[in-house]
C-alpha cells in the first residue's frame, strides 16, 4: 500500500507508524511545515524545549528510561550544530535516537545559504549513521530505516537531514515494512566460544562478572538471565557507570561500581580474579586505569555485539561477538546441561578474600559539624526516595560519581548519566524526557550547581509541560571534580575551578515559578527532601555542601587498579591494612 | 602493594595517564571494501582513518557494480596487528560498507599501480630515459623534442623503482592511481 502525501506529511506518518509518542523539538524556518504537520495531529506530543542541545539529551532520557527511541527535531544550521554534544553523547554511550534536521531547499544546497550548514557532513562523525534525503520519495524509507539502524545491533544516535523543498514535494509513502536493510547484527554468539567460556566458569577459582550498559542496552530479558546466572554460579558482580541497575544493588553478589571512582572491592576484584566475564562493557579508560597493570592474572572473556569492541584495548581470550541477552541464555543453557559446576571450595575461599577487602568500608564518611556532606546528602536522598517508582539522572562531575557510589539501583534503565562524553548539562534535560516518558514517576537530577547552569533554561519546559522533575543540587560552589584534580595533580593551583556570582537558586526558581528550597544544615535535610518529594511540580533544591570534599576512592590516571586512593581521612590505614590482605 | 602517595602540592607525582605501545612491528595490508556508491561513502571512510589516527598509503576507489550501486575502495594501510585488527573491525561498523577484504592475509593477491612519469631534457639522458623505460615495458603516451610522458602499471615497489631510476634522468611529474587488488584464484 502507498500513499501520496508531502514529505512534510511523510516524517509525521513514519514517526507515528515507527510508534513513536514524544518529539522533543525546536522550530525553525527549514523545519516549518513539518511544525504545520504536528500542528494538525493528535498522536505524537511535541515538547519545545527552550535549547536544541536540550532536545537531544530529553531524547536520550527518553530513550534510557523506556528502552524505547528517543526522538529530536530541530532547524537548519544553528539547531543543527546545537545538536551536535547530544549526538556525540549518544555515540559514546550507545543510546538509540533520531535525529531529524531541517535543511536549505536543494537548490541552495552549497550556496552558503541563510542558516546552511553541511550538517551530514558535520554529524559524520558524531552519528551511527547519517542521511541527507533528496528526493521526497525516498524520505519514509530512509525513515524507517533510521529507526532500525538506531535500534539494532549497538544502539545509537541517527540523523536525517531534510531539504525544505523536500518537505513541500510529494511523493509516495511506504508504510513501515520488515527491514531490507543490509545492516544485520549478529545477534548469536559462536557455540564454541560459549562452550569455552562455560568450561573455563567451571574451573574458575577467583572468577568475576565485569558488567556494563551492553546489558542494559539489550533489555529487561538480559538482565534477568544476568541475575540467573549470578545467583545459579554465585560468583561476584561488578558493573561500570554505565550498566549499573542491570544486578540489583541489593544482591548479595553485589561489588559495587568498578573503575575510577569504583569501590576497593570491586577493583581489587578486577585485579586478583583468575576468570574475568566481561559482559556488554568495553574497557574503558576509567574502567582499566593503566592497561599494562590491568588485572595481570586473568583469562578474560569478553560478550560484545559490536566486533570493534573486542580486542580493542585489552587482549582477550575468550571473544564472543553477540547480543548479551542470547549469549547469556546460550551459556546458561550450556553451564546447566554439563551439571551446573563451579569449583565451589576455591569460590568460597575467594567470597572470604572479597569479604575482607569489603570490610574496608571504602565509601566510608563521617557526618560531623553543621556543614553537609555531599555523601550524606545522597544517603538521605537514597533512603526517603528508594521505596517510590524513582529515576535519576545526573550532571557530570563528583556530585555524578557520588551519586554512581551512594545511590542504589534494583532495575535497569532507571540510571540515566553521561558516561563516555561525560556531558555537563546532560542531566536537567535527561531528566525531562524521563519524566515525558514517566508521567507519574518520581524523577530527580543529582546535579552539581556548574553543570546545572549549562542548561538551565530548560526551567521554562519543566513548567509549561507541568514536569515534576527534581533537580537536587550539591552546591558546592566549585567545579568539585576540575578542583579535585588540581588538588591532586597540578600543586593545589586552583586555576579558574570556582563557580563564582552564582545565582541564588530559589529565586531563580522562582521567577520560572518553580519551587526553590534551600538546604545548609544536616538537622533539616530530611524534612527539605521530603518537601522536594511531596511537592507537585518541578522543584529547584539548593543543597549547600561541604566546599572543598574530594571523591574517594579514587585511581588516578596511569595507576593500576590496586593503587588507589581511598581518602584523606584514614587513608593509610585503610590501605595498609588492606595491603596486607592482598593475593 | 604500596599505597600511592600523592602529596598535596607537589608536582613530580602528577600521574596522567600515557597510552601504552602496544610495540609490535608494523605491517603494509592492502584492505579491499565494498561500499555502497552514495554520496558521502568516501568522506566516512576517510574521515574514520584521519579521526581515528590510521594511516593511509594509498587509495583508490571507483564504481565497479553499476546495477548494485557498490564501489570498491582499495586502501593500503600500515600498522601493528593490532591496529589492522582494529582499522578493519571500525571500517566494518561503518553502515555503507558492505564487505572488509584484507588481501594481505587472505591468501595470495595481484596488486597493481599505474603511473606516469614525466621526464625532461635531451641528449644522453633523454635516450637514457627511454632505454630504462623500454626496459621497464613503461609506454611513451606522449613526446616533445625536450620531453616524455611515459606510462607504467605494475606492482608499486617495481613503480618505486622506475621513479628512482627517471630522477637524476631529468624527473619532471610524477601522477600515480594507488593501488587496485584483488585475490588471486577463484
Ligand atoms: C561540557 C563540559 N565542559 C567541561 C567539562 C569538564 N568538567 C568535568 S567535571 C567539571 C566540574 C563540574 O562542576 P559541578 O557541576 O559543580 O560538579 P561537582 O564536580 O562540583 O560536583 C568540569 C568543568 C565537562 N565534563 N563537560
Ligand atoms: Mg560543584
Amino acid at each position: 500500500m502507498t500513499r501520496q502525501m508531502t514529505g512534510a506529511k511523510m516524517i509525521v506518518q513514519a514517526l507515528i507508524d515507527q510508534g513513536v509518542d514524544t518529539v522533543f523539538g525546536y522550530p525553525g524556518g527549514a523545519v516549518l511545515p513539518i511544525y504545520d504537520e504536528i500542528f494538525q495531529q493528535n498522536s505524537i506530543k511535541h515538547v519545545l524545549v527552550r535549547h536544541e542541545q536540550g532536545a537531544v539529551h530529553a531524547a536520550e532520557g527518553y530513550a534510557r528510561s523506556t528502552g524505547k527511541p528517543g526522538v529530536a527535531l530541530v532547524t537548519s544550521g544553528p539547531g543543527a550544530t546545537n545538536a551536535v554534544t547530544g549526538l556525540t553523547d549518544a555515540l559514546m554511550d550507545s543510546i538509540p535516537i533520531i535525529v531529524l534536521t531541517g535543511q536549505v531547499p536543494t537548490f541552495m544546497i552549497g550556496s552558503d545559504a541563510f542558516q546552511e550548514a553541511d550538517t551530514v557532513g558535520i554529524t559524520r562523525p558524531c552519528t551511527k549513521h547519517n542521511w541527507l534525503v533528496k528526493e521526497t520519495d525516498k524520505l519514509s524509507g530512509v525513515i524507517h530505516e533510521a529507526f532500525h539502524i538506531a535500534t539494532s545491533g549497538r544502539p545509537g544516535p541517527v540523523l536525517v537531514d531534510i531539504p525544505k523543498d523536500v518537505q513541500f514535494a510529494k511523493g509516495e509513502y511506504t508504510p513501515k515494512a520488515p527491514s531490507k536493510s543490509h545492516y544485520k547484527p549478529q545477534l548469536k554468539g559462536d557455540m564454541d566460544a560459549i562452550v569455552e567460556l562455560v568450561e573455563a566458569i567451571e574451573k574458575a577459582k577467583r572468577p568475576v562478572f565485569y558488567t556494563g550498559g551492553g546489558v542494559i542496552n539489550s533489555g529487561p530479558a538480559a538482565s534477568q538471565l544476568l541475575r540467573e546466572l549470578v545467583g545459579a554460579t554465585g560468583f561476584p558482580i561488578t558493573s561500570t557507570l554505565m550498566g549499573l541497575g542491570c544486578y540489583p544493588a541489593s544482591g548479595d553478589k553485589w561489588l559495587g561500581m568498578l573503575g575510577m571512582h569504583g569501590t576497593y572491592e570491586a577493583n581489587m576484584a578486577m585485579h586478583g580474579c583468575d576468570l574475568m566475564i566481561n559482559i556488554g562493557a568495553r574497557f574503558d579508560d576509567r574502567i582499566t586505569g593503566v592497561v599494562d597493570k590491568f588485572s595481570p592474572n586473568s583469562k578474560k572473556a569478553h560478550i560484545d555485539i559490536d566486533p570493534s569492541s573486542i580486542n580493542k584495548v585489552i587482549r582477550v581470550d575468550i571473544p564472543i561477538m553477540g547480543d548479551v541477552g542470547h549469549v547469556l541464555e546460550d551459556l546458561l543453557k550450556v553451564w546447566k546441561s554439563r551439571g551446573r559446576k563451579t569449583n565451589t571450595a576455591s569460590v568460597a575461599k575467594w567470597w572470604k578474600q572479597l569479604e575482607e577487602w569489603r570490610a574496608v568500608n571504602c565509601l566510608k564518611f563521617e557526618q560531623k559539624g553543621k556543614v553537609i556532606k555531599p555523601q550524606y546528602a545522597l544517603t538521605r536522598l537514597e533512603e526517603l526516595t528508594k521505596k517510590y517508582d524513582r529515576y535519576i539522572t545526573t550532571e557530570v562531575g563528583q556530585h555524578q560519581m557520588w551519586a554512581a557510589q551512594y545511590l542504589g539501583f534494583e532495575d535497569p534503565n532507571r540510571w540515566m548519566t553521561s558516561g563516555g562524553l561525560g556531558t555537563m548539562g546532560y542531566g536537567f534535560p535527561a531528566s525531562i524526557g524521563v519524566q515525558m516518558a514517566h508521567p507519574d514517576a518520581l524523577v530527580i537530577n543529582v546535579a552539581g550547581e556548574a553543570s546545572w547552569l549549562m542548561n538551565m533554561q530548560e526551567l521554562g519546559t519543566a513548567m509549561q509541560y507541568k514536569l515534576p522533575v527534581k533537580q537536587f543540587i550539591l552546591n558546592n560552589e566549585r567545579l568539585g571534580m576540575v578542583r579535585q584534580w588540581q588538588e591532586l595533580l597540578h600543586g593545589e593551583r586552583y586555576s579558574s575551578s570556582w563557580s563564582e556570582s552564582l545565582p541564588d537558586f530559589v529565586k531563580l526558581a522562582e521567577a520560572f515559578g518553580a519551587k526553590g528550597i534551600l538546604c545548609s544544615d544536616p538537622d533539616d535535610l530530611d524534612d527539605a527532601i521530603m518537601e522536594m518529594i511531596t511537592y507537585d511540580g518541578p522543584v529547584l533544591f539548593d543543597c549547600l555542601v561541604e566546599k572543598h570534599e574530594n571523591c574517594f576512592p579514587m585511581i588516578p590516571s596511569g595507576k593500576a587498579h590496586n593503587e588507589m586512593i581511598m581518602g584523606e581521612v584514614d587513608t593509610s590505614t585503610a590501605i595498609d591494612a588492606a595491603g596486607k590482605l592482598l593475593v | 602493594m604500596s599505597p600511592l602517595k600523592i602529596k598535596k602540592g607537589a608536582n613530580s607525582h602528577s600521574a596522567y595517564n600515557l597510552r601504552p605501545n602496544f610495540s609490535d612491528v608494523e605491517e603494509r595490508h592492502t584492505l579491499a571494501l565494498l561500499v555502497e556508491n552514495e554520496p558521502g561513502v568516501l568522506a566516512r571512510v576517510i574521515g574514520l582513518f584521519a579521526g581515528r589516527g590510521y594511516n593511509i598509503d594509498s587509495l583508490t576507489v571507483a564504481e565497479v557494480d553499476h546495477i548494485g550501486h557498490l564501489s570498491r575502495i582499495t586502501i593500503v594501510t600500515r600498522g601493528t596487528p593490532q591496529v589492522i585488527e582494529q582499522i578493519k573491525a571500525q571500517v566494518g561498523r561503518i553502515i555503507s560498507v558492505r564487505d572488509v577484504h584484507d588481501l594481505t592475509v587472505e591468501g595470495a593477491s595481484v596488486e597493481r599501480e599505474l603511473a606516469m612519469f614525466k621526464v625532461t631534457g635531451t641528449g644522453d639522458k633523454r635516450v637514457e630515459a627511454l632505454r630504462l623505460a623500454d626496459i621497464f615495458r613503461a609506454n611513451v603516451v606522449d613526446s616533445t623534442l625536450s620531453s616524455f610522458v611515459f606510462e607504467i602499471t605494475g606492482a608499486p615497489e617495481k613503480i618505486d623503482a622506475f621513479a628512482e631510476l627517471m630522477r637524476p634522468l631529468g624527473l619532471a611529474d610524477v601522477a600515480r592511481t594507488g593501488v587496485a587488488a584483488l585475490s588471486r584464484g577463484e
